[in-house]
């Protein structure tokens, strides 16, 4: 069981994920990691709003969230391990070094940010922060649901999946 | 006379066409559907979505807000948007009975119909047939 999906997208908890990824995968809980939610009391109201009361919510800033990922690894239930920027998660991977695989799922236009797909815009250092990623070994992929087809780092960078 | 969509009364918002289509429907049966604007989260990030409602509601002056899901980014906006905006009132959950109900309660304050419109939306959701039990 464990942490099934390993997601970067800035709109954190949303339909996609709650919906989308969370019926299909029978996601029972979700650890949204990102240091300003972690602080803050009122988004963290906000965000459990937003899943259904059979779904935990885990709130923890970077340095939390590796201390505690072996634990929600040995989780029985089914769980989805979220940030909202590149730079979260690879400070994540770089603290445990135990994330094989990770989903671009909403990376939003923002100034400085480059079309790559639809949902997938990325600044020049957030391009070259994916592909040391993926030079570690770790599986980069683009796919906002479920039922679309995951699109590969070097597609993604290429523009190829835009085609 | 009054100026184009002087007589608008909410903002419709979610996800894909949900809100274009749901006024539609509203438009077709009542020939109200000009009570609303509508707004989609389509391939916006949250602080777009944040930002596009806003602008809407200022825009209008509006006090109500309908979204179709509570997960999902319009309603985190709208929630964002009541943080400052106290008389905001929000339903979540949106289906076509609630906006019918809606248009025709013009008479009542905005809270009080949007309230009267989600009790009437909850009460729409009816299952029949299939075997006994559901399975």
């Amino acid at each position: 069981m464990a942490i099934e999906l390993f997601r970067i997208d800035d709109r954190l908890i949303h339909g996609q994920v709650v919906v989308g990824w969370g019926q299909p995968l029978d996601l029972a809980f979700i650890v949204l990691v990102d240091d300003e939610v972690a602080n803050s009391e009122w988004e963290q109201e906000l965000y459990r709003m937003g899943v259904p009361p059979e779904m935990d919510v885990y709130f923890h800033t970077v340095e939390e969230a590796a201390e505690k990922l072996a634990e929600y690894q040995r989780d029985e239930r089914r769980g989805a391990l979220l940030t909202g920027e590149i730079e979260t998660m690879t400070r994540l991977i770089d603290l445990t070094r135990s994330i094989a695989r990770v989903n671009l799922g909403g990376i939003h236009h923002r100034t400085g940010r480059t079309q790559r797909l639809r949902y997938v815009f990325l600044a020049p250092d957030e391009e070259q922060a994916l592909r040391a990623m993926a030079a570690r070994g770790v599986d980069v992929s683009a796919q906002d649901v479920p039922a679309a087809r995951p699109l590969a780092l070097n597609e993604v960078l290429s523009g190829e999946g835009n085609r | 006379m009054s100026e184009p969509g002087a007589d608008v009364r909410a903002l419709v918002a979610g996800h894909g066409d949900f809100a274009t289509g749901m006024v539609s429907a509203v438009g077709q049966i009542t020939g109200l559907g000009d009570a609303f604007v509508t707004l989609s989260n389509r391939d916006m990030s949250a602080a777009d979505v944040e930002r596009a409602m806003r602008e809407q509601v200022d825009a209008r002056r509006l006090d109500v807000i309908f979204t179709d899901l509570p997960a999902g980014s319009c309603t985190m906006a709208a929630r964002r948007l009541q943080r400052e905006r106290p008389q905001v009132v929000l339903v979540t959950g949106t289906n076509l009975a609630t906006l019918l109900d809606f248009v025709f309660h013009t008479d009542l304050p905005p809270a009080e119909a949007a309230q009267h419109a989600a009790d009437k939306g909850r009460a729409a959701l009816i299952v029949t047939g299939g075997p006994p039990g559901g399975h």
